[in-house]
């Protein structure tokens, strides 16, 4: 078997057993927590008599492995089952805020990503001079803005001063395509500022470590133009790095924006998530912590993957 | 009609002259209190609805564990889109009075004891059925089931028989109860298509809109329902309930005009909101109020001179003005006021007494021992900083209160009817009887200040069955000062409605009795062009 075949089929065996591990840690996370879902679902208006009709209803009389192998069982057939809390289907409930998840993770990659590496690479050109000082600056400062600070600060400006956004972002089933976009357009520009700062000072940095080395020197002593010089012997020496930032960024933006969503009301995982851990709705919670946790470590592979394949040494080990 | 009612009238339904102020001087001019109320209300909607369009409400309240059961509904966009589908058999209107919806006309025998309710005729669901008696019974059997876990359960446990004749419900209750009719306006108690027992959150009802998409803890969209019986509400084609729980993103929204109508515009910002010619903020007097409760059965609460002390300790006005931004009116230690039917308005308003608190705390003997109040942000709006303002002058006074925060989650499990002392807040209810009853009867499963107290008992019983309003208002009298002085609830303030309506939207008549015109907004409101 060729080497980097073994090594993907190796990766995803052991992404998979993670998997079953985190599975194990959320229930027994939400075992811990105090009060159960019956507790959670009547709240104020809770009496002994209700909560005991409820939690035998809900089926919570048995006890945790009990439970916990009842759902694996399900889920390895793709049985998710449905919301304690409200009897919805958490497959048909959760593949649509996922679409809407990664409806807006996309928007907000396909504009930070290449931004961020090209504003890298113009930092990288102009190192140390003010190009490079200016760009610095600007990301940092968005960077360090907490999300709703940023998110209320974009509202103010482009939905009160100048009105040409909404300040809600909600999408729903028969929104037309541009429709969306322009319904998402504050939380994407609220992301960008967010995770800008970070894939453009690894760009830079990865960049200028590589301008040490002799063949740079080389490249320029032939007569390349400085562009020229980054774009096409600097860049490709560097990807390994910038690639693994660019991932952990991209997860960020699929498991990581609930604050985001929740200032822009905008109806993806996030908010959706909070919502069941609130009443203690554990297939829920399983069921998108289990979707989390597969989109973290399957970019990740992702991202080991593409360092590997863009280093011959590591491509071929001897 | 005399032509001094007629400018009163005039000025009224132009906002010039309060409700208050109105009914006062026409009850001057001879006219009562009841028909000045309809006369008011006939004037206002004398502004012509505008038929079309697309009417949206943006709301704090709501999760994406929502159900469209009404049997479950506990927060503010379950109530709203129920209210906006489906329909009881009564409602309450603006002046605390009998509206009549599904039920036509409503009577009683001579002691209370027998309830008749005719249902309209030609009233249909969404799904084309006709709605008849049967579904009544059906309905409030349903809610009387362990099984259906309603919030409604302790209001229909009381009828021991139920019985659908022709177009007549009979309900028979054990012991005469005045109030009835207005227990059936109670949110859960939609009529449903055989009584929702097949499937409870199908969101089929008779209302003025039917539920075409929802999507819980986002969006609800409606659109009209083509053979609704009532012409004078459902003006919009089609209305949408957005959950918006962030109050920054819901006020940006109503200011930039995605929605028409907003609850819960932060007191804090409502000075700011003033200066947005687009956006009107509708207050109502509401039965709503923030608490601390304390419980009479756990040391040291279970002395009355200490319950004293920390009463007379409170800085009410204060409290107001800074937790509630002045929307909002101070409470008397007991759950009642001026919303209410039958309110005694002569009890001695309790006022900050510094010097008497001391005399009560001395007088209970207290160790000295810090007092532990436990608290919660989500306890009510600003409830930390109630917190804080009692601790202050609680401390001033010699008494050692101290406040000690607790998470969010968990709270109304681990805190609230467990604690000895903690904070809370309560909606109110239509009528004093059912206040009472949920929270302050001796054996109400909801009595979180362990309040016991016989002769308090007897009383309300008596009143259930009491058909003479003046010996009733006496008995509640009664009541409120029993509780004022003796009980466990330290009740500091009565919060407002406090809501955004932009200025496009017309038929807008605050009603104390709930949110956004006690769930009707969408239903009674049209956009003017």
């Amino acid at each position: 078997m060729h080497p980097i075949i073994k090594l993907v089929v190796q990766r995803i065996a052991l992404g998979l057993l993670l998997l079953l591990a985190v599975s194990v840690v959320i229930f027994l996370g939400v075992e811990m927590l105090p009060g159960d879902t019956a507790q959670a679902i009547l709240g104020q208006s809770a009496t002994a008599e209700s909560l005991a009709n409820l939690r035998e209803s809900l089926g919570l009389n048995q006890n945790a492995p009990t439970r916990y192998f009842k759902w694996l069982g399900h889920a390895l057939q793709g049985d998710l089952g449905k919301a304690l809390t409200n009897q919805q289907d958490i497959a048909h409930a959760i593949g649509q805020r996922l679409g809407n998840t990664l409806f807006l993770a996309v928007c907000a990659g396909v504009i930070a990503v290449p931004l961020a590496i090209a504003l890298g690479l113009i930092a990288a050109r102009y190192n140390g001079r003010w190009p490079d000082k200016v760009i610095s600056g600007v990301t940092l400062a968005t960077i360090s803005l907490p999300e709703f600070v940023a998110a209320y600060f974009v509202i103010y400006l482009l939905t009160q001063v100048i009105p040409i956004l909404q300040p809600v972002s909600m999408v729903f089933p028969g929104m037309g395509f541009f429709e969306k976009l322009h319904a998402v357009a504050l939380p994407v520009i609220v992301l960008v500022m967010v995770v800008l700062a970070h894939m453009m000072r690894m760009t830079r940095a990865a960049i200028l470590n590589v301008m040490q080395s002799a063949y740079i020197e080389t490249a320029e002593l032939k007569g390349l133009s400085p562009m020229q010089v980054i774009w096409r012997h600097a860049l490709p020496n560097a990807v390994a790095p910038i690639i693994s930032v660019v991932v952990i960024n991209l997860a960020y933006l699929v498991v990581g924006v609930v604050v985001v969503e929740v200032v822009f009301s905008y109806n993806a995982l996030g908010q959706y998530l909070v919502d069941h851990v609130a009443k203690r709705d554990l297939p829920v919670v399983q069921a998108v912590g289990i979707i989390f946790a597969a989109v973290y470590i399957g970019l990740n592979i992702l991202a080991d993957l593409i360092g590997i394949i863009a280093n011959p040494r590591l491509r071929h080990p001897k | 009609m005399s032509s001094e009612l007629n400018h009163l009238l005039s000025l009224a339904s132009a906002g010039k002259m309060s409700r208050r102020e109105f009914v006062g001087r026409a009850g001057a001019l001879g006219v009562s209190t009841a028909v000045a109320g309809t006369m008011l209300s006939t004037a206002v909607f004398a502004d012509t609805p505008v038929k079309g369009g697309l009417l949206r409400a943006g709301m704090q309240g709501g999760e994406s564990t929502n159900t469209l059961d009404p049997a479950l509904a506990a927060s503010d966009v379950p109530f709203m889109i129920n209210s906006t589908w489906g329909e009881t058999l009564v409602d309450v209107e603006l002046n605390g009075t009998l509206g009549l919806r599904v039920a036509e006309e409503v009577s009683s025998n001579a002691d209370a004891t027998q309830w008749m309710f005719k249902i309209r005729k030609g009233v249909e669901y969404h799904n084309g059925a006709t709605l008849t008696a049967e579904d009544v019974v059906a309905t409030l059997k349903r809610h009387t089931d362990d099984k259906a876990q309603s919030g409604a359960q302790g209001i229909v446990k009381g009828i021991t028989d139920m019985k659908a004749e022709g177009d007549m419900v009979t309900l028979t209750l054990a012991a005469g109860n005045a109030d009835l009719p207005f227990l059936m306006a109670d949110y859960h108690l939609i009529i449903q298509p055989g009584g929702g027992v097949d499937n409870p959150a199908a969101g089929i009802g008779s209302g003025a809109y039917k539920v075409v998409e929802h999507e819980p803890g986002v969006r609800t969209a409606f659109e009209k329902h083509a053979n609704y019986w009532d012409s004078s509400r459902g003006h919009a084609d089609q209305v949408e309930i957005l959950t918006i729980n962030d109050n920054t993103a819901r006020t940006a929204a109503i200011q930039a005009g995605q929605i028409h109508l907003m609850n819960r515009i932060d007191p804090k910002i409502v000075e700011l909101l003033k200066g947005n010619s687009d956006v009107a903020i509708e207050r109502a007097a509401g039965p709503g109020h923030y608490v601390f409760i304390m419980r009479c059965n756990a040391a040291p609460f279970d002395n009355n001179d200490l319950r004293m002390a920390l009463k007379m300790s409170v800085n009410r006005q204060e409290m107001v003005d800074k937790i509630l931004g002045g929307m909002g009116s101070r409470g008397n230690d007991f759950p009642i006021n001026a919303a209410y039917p039958l309110f005694d308005d002569s009890i001695p308003q309790r006022e900050l007494d510094a010097a008497a608190a001391a005399d009560f705390y001395k007088k209970s003997g207290h160790d000295g021992s810090p007092i532990l109040l436990q608290v919660a942000p989500g306890a009510f709006p600003g409830a930390v900083e109630a917190a804080q303002l009692f601790q202050a002058s609680a401390n001033a006074a010699g008494i050692p209160l101290q406040v000690k925060l607790e998470p969010d989650d968990g709270y109304w499990s681990n805190v609230w009817n467990v604690a000895p002392f903690c904070a809370s807040y309560w909606g109110g209810r239509p009528v004093q009887d059912q206040m009472y009853s949920t929270a302050y009867l001796s054996t109400a499963e909801w009595n979180d200040t362990a309040f016991k107290d016989a002769h308090f008992d007897e009383v309300m019983i008596a009143a259930r069955g009491e058909l003479d309003p003046a010996k009733r208002k006496g008995m509640y009298s009664e009541m409120a000062n029993i509780l004022r002085d003796n009980g466990g609830l330290i009740c500091p303030m009565f919060n407002d409605w406090v809501e955004g309506r932009r200025n496009e939207v017309g038929g807008w008549i605050a009603n104390p009795a709930g949110t956004l015109m006690n769930g009707k907004a969408l239903s009674m409101c049209w956009l003017n062009a």
